[in-house]
């Protein structure tokens, strides 16, 4: 395992971005980056599917040609009748699939492989089983696990693959309730879909002004960007085999280019965030849960 | 339509014997660890404390339901079947779990232990219930408080799980155990450690004549002194988006849908229960009382009018909400 290359994994996209937005960035992707598995499909809102299920469909179509790993990634909350539905649908499919909610395991053949999102609550090597037994081939564990504990999990769950949430505004919580809506006086029903004004989210601060969290639609994400700029040593040690970068803003392919460059060790963790800030991060970065601390904290690699 | 369950919180053996006085028909209670979503200082019971309170419960009828509901940490899982184990010796009437590890050992271990499913799982639809039945033999699902009167009623008919909802107290405005806030601020959360908005991370600093509370070092609130200023947990603070500073995620409010009570009821809801072993005994007698004052004027047919009125100023913040029951809510 020690020897295997860390792979590079693109998460779905969890903004509301427009069809053009979405075919260029995509396009972009797939020809002009150098990675191994992209992750398509509405997680945050069923509202959202419609507009963007064209665009994405064209996308797979283009990462696939590309040579790129396309899995289809499920509603994280689902909400509606037409939510579930759509999971059902995802779940019962034969290629691989993210599940980011327990109802698509009502539906998900025993056995067929599945990977664990980062929004399922699996936070030990027990829970990680139950899913192996079922079929899942890989986890992309929940973003309030510090490495160590990661490292535990992995070491007690031989022959899953783990995801590590490396890159972008951590998705902190779901509602019921819509927030873009409630900022501008709507109601989630007749909410307009607002939330695609912000492509990283609404920036949330405190009274005194201090940047805090970000919110989208009904998910909140911090407004600090995690950058697991850890020693690729202890990535490895801990059985990562795959950083998970998650869409944003800015240049993206910049921020590919560095992750892969510093998962073959050609770049250090200081290389790594000095290339990842230049290439336009919504916040600034964070990495204080891979330390086993407060999420917003910064402990830069010494 | 049989009478539905009253279960109250029980944050100590005195809390227990408080609330089944006052009309209780279950308890619960979790043990003194991180293995139980209250993890507060001075709460909970130790396993000999349990087994006293549930004998002492039986002897009047009520059952005790213990909660081992937080998520087990990496590599530490041991903690967690022990307190399986513990509420399993103590005689409790059924252990209300989240974690697939934690139900996984209840259920191949303890085959006579009835499951509940807690709302830190935040099952929210048929599936993920019949998920939690068929692999784990789930008997009640405990619904997070994210659906509407009608959308629970839905529910209800799409499982053969028995449901239970919260009708009073704290209202977690995320879906439960999907929220990260209080540990991307503090380290610690309720699914991590069992705690939300820690108070060894809260401090509160008077300037200028204004009282602000922090938690992590981040402005929850601000207020002129003597304004009511709630403790802080993170979701109910006021914030600034887009120029405006307001309770963006919930205001101040407590849940209290005792007037709907019997839609509820009608939706075939197998209990209601009521939120906050860390509030003591004086709280649960009042809102026992109350509740079961009101499921009685139900079974009798007659309305809960009269007894909605009688927890006011209970409420944490000093306000109610019915909250997502409503639709309007979201």
């Amino acid at each position: 395992m020690s020897g295997a290359a860390i792979e590079i994994a693109l998460g779905p996209l969890l903004f509301n971005w427009s069809a053009e937005r979405i075919a260029d960035f995509y396009a972009a992707v797939a020809e002009e980056s150098d990675l191994d598995r992209v992750y398509l499909g509405e997680v945050v809102c069923g509202k959202r599917e419609p507009f963007i299920s064209g665009p994405l469909a064209e996308a797979a179509d283009r990462l696939a040609r590309a040579g790129k790993t396309v899995v289809w990634s499920t509603l994280a909350l689902p909400a509606t009748p037409r939510d579930r539905r759509g999971i059902a649908q995802m779940a019962a499919g034969e290629g691989l699939v993210e599940i980011n909610d327990i109802s698509a395991l009502a539906h998900r053949p025993l056995g067929a492989p599945f990977v664990a999102g980062p929004l399922l609550n699996i936070y030990n090597e027990a829970a990680a089983r139950e899913l192996m037994t079922r079929g899942c081939v890989r986890l992309c564990p929940n973003v309030e696990l510090s490495l160590p504990a990661i490292g535990r999990l992995a070491q007690a769950c031989p022959g899953l693959e783990i995801e590590l949430f490396a890159y972008g505004r951590l998705p902190l919580a779901l509602s019921g309730r819509c927030y873009h809506a409630r900022v501008q006086g709507l109601h989630k029903d007749s909410c307009q879909l607002v939330c695609d004004r912000d492509p990283d989210g609404l920036a949330v601060r405190t009274l005194e002004g201090q940047d805090f969290l970000a919110v989208n639609g009904v998910q909140t994400l911090s407004h600090g960007v995690q950058t697991a700029d850890l020693p690729i040593a202890d990535l490895r040690a801990a059985g990562i085999g795959a950083l998970r970068l998650s869409p944003h803003t800015g240049d993206m392919l910049k921020v590919i280019a560095a992750f892969r460059g510093f998962s073959q060790g050609r770049l250090s963790p200081q290389d790594l965030a000095a290339q990842v800030r230049e290439a336009g991060p919504p916040g600034p970065l964070v990495n204080g849960y891979l330390h086993g601390r407060a999420g917003v904290d910064w402990a830069p690699a010494s | 339509m049989g009478s539905i369950e009253l279960v109250c919180p029980a944050g100590s053996p005195a809390m227990l014997r408080a609330a089944i006085e006052a009309g209780a028909d279950s308890v619960y209670c979790g043990l003194r660890d991180e293995t139980n979503a209250r993890n507060f200082p001075g709460l909970n019971f130790s396993p000999a404390e349990m087994k006293a309170a549930v004998a002492w419960a039986h002897d009047r009828g009520a059952k005790v339901l213990v909660a081992v509901n937080t998520f087990a940490r990496a590599g530490g899982v041991d903690a967690w079947r022990a307190s399986v184990d513990s509420a399993a010796v103590a005689g409790a009437d059924a252990i209300i779990v989240a974690d697939l590890g934690v139900l996984a050992y209840a259920h191949a271990q303890h085959p006579g232990l009835r499951l509940h499913l807690s709302v830190q799982a935040a099952a929210g639809t048929a599936e993920a219930i019949a998920f939690y039945a068929q692999a784990y033999g789930v008997k009640r699902v405990v619904l997070p408080r994210v659906l509407s009167a009608p959308e629970i009623a839905a529910l209800v008919r799409q499982t053969d799980v028995e449901v239970e909802a919260f009708v009073y107290g704290g209202l977690c405005v995320m879906a439960e155990g999907r929220c990260a806030l209080s540990s991307y601020a503090t380290g610690k959360s309720p699914n991590l450690t069992g705690v939300c908005s820690p108070p060894d991370s809260v401090s509160l600093e008077e300037t200028d004549g204004l009282l602000t509370p922090r938690l992590g070092g981040f402005m929850i609130d601000q207020v002129a002194p003597g304004a009511a200023a709630g403790y802080p947990t993170l979701c109910k603070g006021r914030f600034e988006a887009e120029g405006t500073a307001s309770h963006l995620f919930e205001d101040p409010t407590s849940l209290n849908a005792m007037a709907l009570l019997a839609e509820l009821r009608t939706a075939g809801v197998r209990a209601v229960k009521i939120e906050g072993r860390q509030r003591g005994k004086a709280y649960v007698a009042r809102v026992a009382a109350a509740f079961r004052a009101a499921l009685d004027a139900l079974d009798r047919g007659e309305t809960t009018a009269p007894y909605e009125a009688r927890l006011t100023g209970l409420a944490e913040g000093g306000r109610e909400t019915a909250g997502a029951y409503r639709k309007t809510w979201r």
